[in-house]
């Protein structure tokens, strides 16, 4: 507690005005340029009067659709973040030889490397795929929203409420160094009594608890709300994956909640788990997190296989190759990366016999995803192969995966990852298989269902040169790392010492330049495409897709479909329009739908608020807003009434006006 | 259901679209069973911390040292007993009698509210004899285990005086109806835990 009358402690607990990191130019010069473009995007807001249009039809909404759009809106945001940790990363150690110490303190290049993986993997991925699953699913399964439209806005909030402590932490105090999986002992309190781990563990319970509600959410919508006739082998590839990974949502991300909350209490109120003395196991910590992380990174290239499974077909126009094959793979990946997680840390010392299981378990997993590739060449094998931007991302993502992928084969062999574990050739494995799996993923979908969203398509130039840069890019960052790996050189290191290994980091360097190109290519064909939004328009189907999705109107209405569909094969839109079908512009039913609320904003501002006083010991306020936490979610049982109707001749009149509305000038490529 | 597309593929025509408005099934009940078995997943890591740090008494007491079974038994009676009445609830529900449901739930709730109670005097108690969650490893699995449960059941008795209240208010409405069903799966569960605490913690712990 700092040095000051006690009423202050009480007021503020360890916070004071210390706690800002005035001594650090980068994070004040960070701050400045935050706050001057917080305040002038804040500003418009308020000059241009939309603080109520936001309000009403964005953050209170429980539109699945418009709940998919923030979660993208809010993983592009998280990406920069991100990137920008790894521009700064990747010039230090390009600079960082010998004499030259680079310009990032290893206690400063420590919070950047925990926060990179960290915000890459919980707010950068994990958005990106409940965007793609909220706005997507719901649609190819025929239905008007998900199971639980509340729970699924009140789960957009909880992530936005860890974004919001990640963030904090840059301006007040300072973040977690211990990577970003908190690894113990570091990340106990003797190692860590600074805010940082505490920013972490709160931070990432928010969010968690979210995807948690999320991943619930979904199995019910999938299991529950199919459009009729659509049955388990009908349904779409992606819709498939989304119950999958939802599935092991499910079953992983409590293991996550208990670990962190076990580590918490070890910080908070000294208990023993996982600290060196008093009988603590640090390795049960390791085990416990990676029984969650393990699962994690199939949550996230799970939906990533599914809409790549979407997007094969429709460019190659043919039905996907071999779909039973596809669901049976899926499914044994989802079975298998539950019993894997040990090849993290075959250095433990659980001797031949354990390592021998988790080795064989480890290998298995590429048989399925041998499959899923296999699969796909042969979807598009004496297909109509057309190369529009979202195929592009397709096709890199199967040559770089696939690399990806053999890497981890050769890292799954035990005695070889006593040589590679903890190296750079394992950084350059895990990059390979995340970029190359999940970014690519992420940059095809958002080109391929980005007109379903908006009703005009993204411009091409920008899109092949952004994909372009990153594959270019990413082999000459990543490369470089798979040779320093060989060569022994471990990660997370912020100087170096042998001047021969510079010219690999600098080569390196210039690859993430080349990535930050791409990313910058994808802010301006955004850019671009907004601007030239008329001539970029769409009708319904673009792509000649072969789901539901396509059917009904971009953007979709509200109610997504005037009529459930009714579903008879696999491909139920390229069965309707093989049979010639016509959307009728009459006879509509009054809709019944669920109404926005404002309780989801409420109670993840309450959790926040909740989090930032654990942080910094603030207690009275944690009481507070615990306190209020619950009391407000009672309040919110109270309420019965929360549905609406849209009339039948509201749903008349969308329908007559977008119905079969087809753009007059050329942009319809199918 | 109409015919809306004429087929011209095929001789058989096909139906693509459902001209009635359709209801899908409430999917409350499985996703409250996803919850729970979610929440199964948080006790699951909670046991196994406690099996492998059960015997690290790091020189403290042992399990043999500080556990009263016979004040056990009494606990362990007290939550069976309140799952067997919160069953009766429910079939007064099913008989739409109101204030039958109110009275076993309200015993229900007496029943858990004792159990919390005897769980903190056992804390208490612990504590004072200086064997707290921060004396060893074995005792910090053991308190975080038992105390994440007792939790569980205070937030069940929480959510029952607001169900009761709901229930007085609004009588057996379906979403009324829907959520004591919710509950009383939670109260179940809760004792199932319950089942493996005091076979495992306990009776397994003071035998090794």
């Amino acid at each position: 507690m700092p040095d000051r009358p006690a009423i202050w402690n009480f007021l503020l607990g360890r916070l004071s005005l210390s706690s800002l990191p005035l001594d650090n130019m980068i994070v004040v010069w960070t701050f400045v340029a935050v706050a001057l473009g917080g305040g002038v995007v804040l500003g418009a807001i308020t000059y241009y009067r939309q603080w109520g249009y936001l309000w009403n039809e964005w953050f209170t909404s429980v539109d699945h659709k418009k709940l998919g759009v923030m979660y993208m809106v809010l993983g592009t945001v998280m990406l920069f973040r991100g990137f920008a940790d790894a521009l700064l990363m990747r010039s230090q150690q390009a600079v960082a030889f010998g004499s030259n110490m680079g310009f990032l303190p290893p206690h400063h290049y420590d919070q950047i490397f925990t926060a990179h993986g960290a915000i890459m993997i919980f707010f950068v991925a994990m958005p990106y795929i409940a965007g793609f699953m909220n706005f997507v699913m719901p649609l190819q399964i025929g239905a008007r929203d998900v199971a639980f439209p509340f729970l699924n806005n009140f789960s957009f909030w909880l992530t936005v409420s860890g974004v919001v402590l990640f963030m904090t932490s840059l301006f007040i105090g300072d973040f977690s160094h211990a990577g970003w999986l908190g690894m113990p002992p570091v990340s106990e309190l003797q190692q860590s009594p600074g805010p940082g781990v505490d920013y972490y563990i709160w931070g990432l319970q928010l969010s968690g608890l979210g995807t948690l509600l999320t991943g619930i959410n979904f199995v019910v919508t999938v299991i529950k709300m199919r459009a009729p006739g659509m049955t388990l082998m009908k349904m779409p590839m992606f819709t498939w994956t989304t119950l999958c990974t939802s599935g092991l949502i499910v079953v992983t991300f409590p293991i996550l909640t208990a670990t962190l909350f076990l580590l918490s209490l070890d910080r908070y109120i000294g208990t023993h788990f996982f600290t060196n003395g008093f009988g603590g196991n640090v390795m049960m910590y390791i085990n416990l997190i990676w029984v969650w992380g393990h699962p994690e990174v199939y949550i996230l290239i799970l939906p990533m296989f599914g809409l790549y499974s979407e997007i094969v077909p429709t460019f190659s126009g043919k039905r996907l190759f071999g779909y039973s094959s596809m669901v049976y793979a899926t499914a044994s990946i989802m079975l298998l990366s539950y019993l894997v997680w040990l090849h993290h840390f075959f250095t433990m010392g659980s001797g031949a016999d354990v390592n021998s299981f988790f080795a064989l378990t480890t290998m298995m997993i590429s048989i399925p995803t041998g499959v899923k590739i296999f699969n796909w060449l042969f979807t598009m094998y004496r297909g109509r192969v057309r190369f529009d931007v979202p195929m592009l991302w397709t096709m890199g993502f199967l040559f770089t995966f696939t690399i990806g992928g053999m890497t981890g084969v050769m890292l799954a062999v035990a005695p070889a990852d006593f040589l590679l574990h903890n190296s750079l050739f394992l950084v350059a494995h895990f990059h390979n298989v995340i970029i190359g799996g999940v970014v690519f993923g992420v940059f095809a979908g958002i080109n391929y269902w980005f007109p379903k969203a908006f009703g005009f398509r993204l411009d091409e130039f920008w899109g092949k040169l952004s994909f372009w840069f990153w594959q270019v890019g990413f082999w000459v960052a990543f490369g470089p790392l798979y040779v320093l790996g060989l060569m022994g050189v471990t990660r997370r290191l912020s100087h170096f010492t042998d001047p021969s290994l510079q010219i690999w980091f600098v080569i390196a360097a210039f690859g993430a330049l080349l990535i930050l190109l791409g990313i910058l290519s994808f802010v301006m064909q955004i850019f671009v495409s907004i601007r030239r939004r008329d001539a970029l328009a769409v009708g319904n189907d673009p792509w000649g897709g072969r789901t539901l999705e396509w059917s009904t109107s971009s953007p979709p209405p509200p109610y997504n479909f005037a009529f459930i569909p009714n579903v008879h094969e696999r491909d139920a839109w390229t069965d309707m329009k093989k049979h010639g079908y016509q959307r009728p512009l009459e006879g509509f039913n009054a809709i019944h739908m669920p109404r926005n609320t404002g309780a989801g904003v409420l109670l993840a501002g309450l959790g926040t608020i909740f989090g930032f006083a654990m942080v910094w010991y603030i207690w009275w306020l944690a009481v507070v807003s615990f306190v209020a936490l619950i009391a407000c979610a009672i309040a919110h049982t109270f309420n019965y009434d929360r549905d609406t109707h849209i009339s039948a001749q509201e749903v008349a009149q969308f329908e007559q006006h977008t119905g079969n509305w087809e753009p007059k000038a050329q942009g319809a490529t199918a | 259901m109409n015919t809306i597309a004429v087929d011209t593929v095929h001789s058989e025509p096909r139906t693509f679209l459902c001209r009635e408005e359709a209801h899908p099934h409430n999917g409350t009940l499985l996703g409250f069973w996803l919850y729970l078995m979610s929440d199964c997943f948080i006790f699951a890591a909670l046991f196994a911390c406690n099996a492998v740090l059960g015997t690290s008494y790091a020189g403290g007491p042992s399990a043999h040292d500080v556990f009263d079974l016979p004040g056990l038994a009494v606990n362990t009676a007290l939550l069976l007993v309140s799952s067997v009445t919160f069953g009766f609830a429910m079939l007064e529900m099913a008989r739409q009698r109101k204030r039958a449901v109110l009275g076993w739930l309200a015993v229900s709730g007496l029943l858990a509210a004792c159990f919390v109670a005897l769980e903190i005097h056992e804390f208490v108690t612990m504590i004072a004899e200086g064997a707290g969650p921060g004396r060893s490893a074995f005792l910090s699995s053991f308190f975080t285990l038992v105390g994440t449960h007792g939790l569980h059941v205070t937030v069940g008795v929480l959510w029952l005086i607001v169900l009761m209240v709901q229930l007085g208010k609004h009588g057996f409405t379906e979403a009324n109806r829907r959520r004591l069903l919710c509950l009383s799966m939670f109260w179940h569960f809760l004792d199932l835990v319950w089942v493996g605490v005091f076979s495992y913690v306990y009776l397994v712990g003071v035998l090794r």
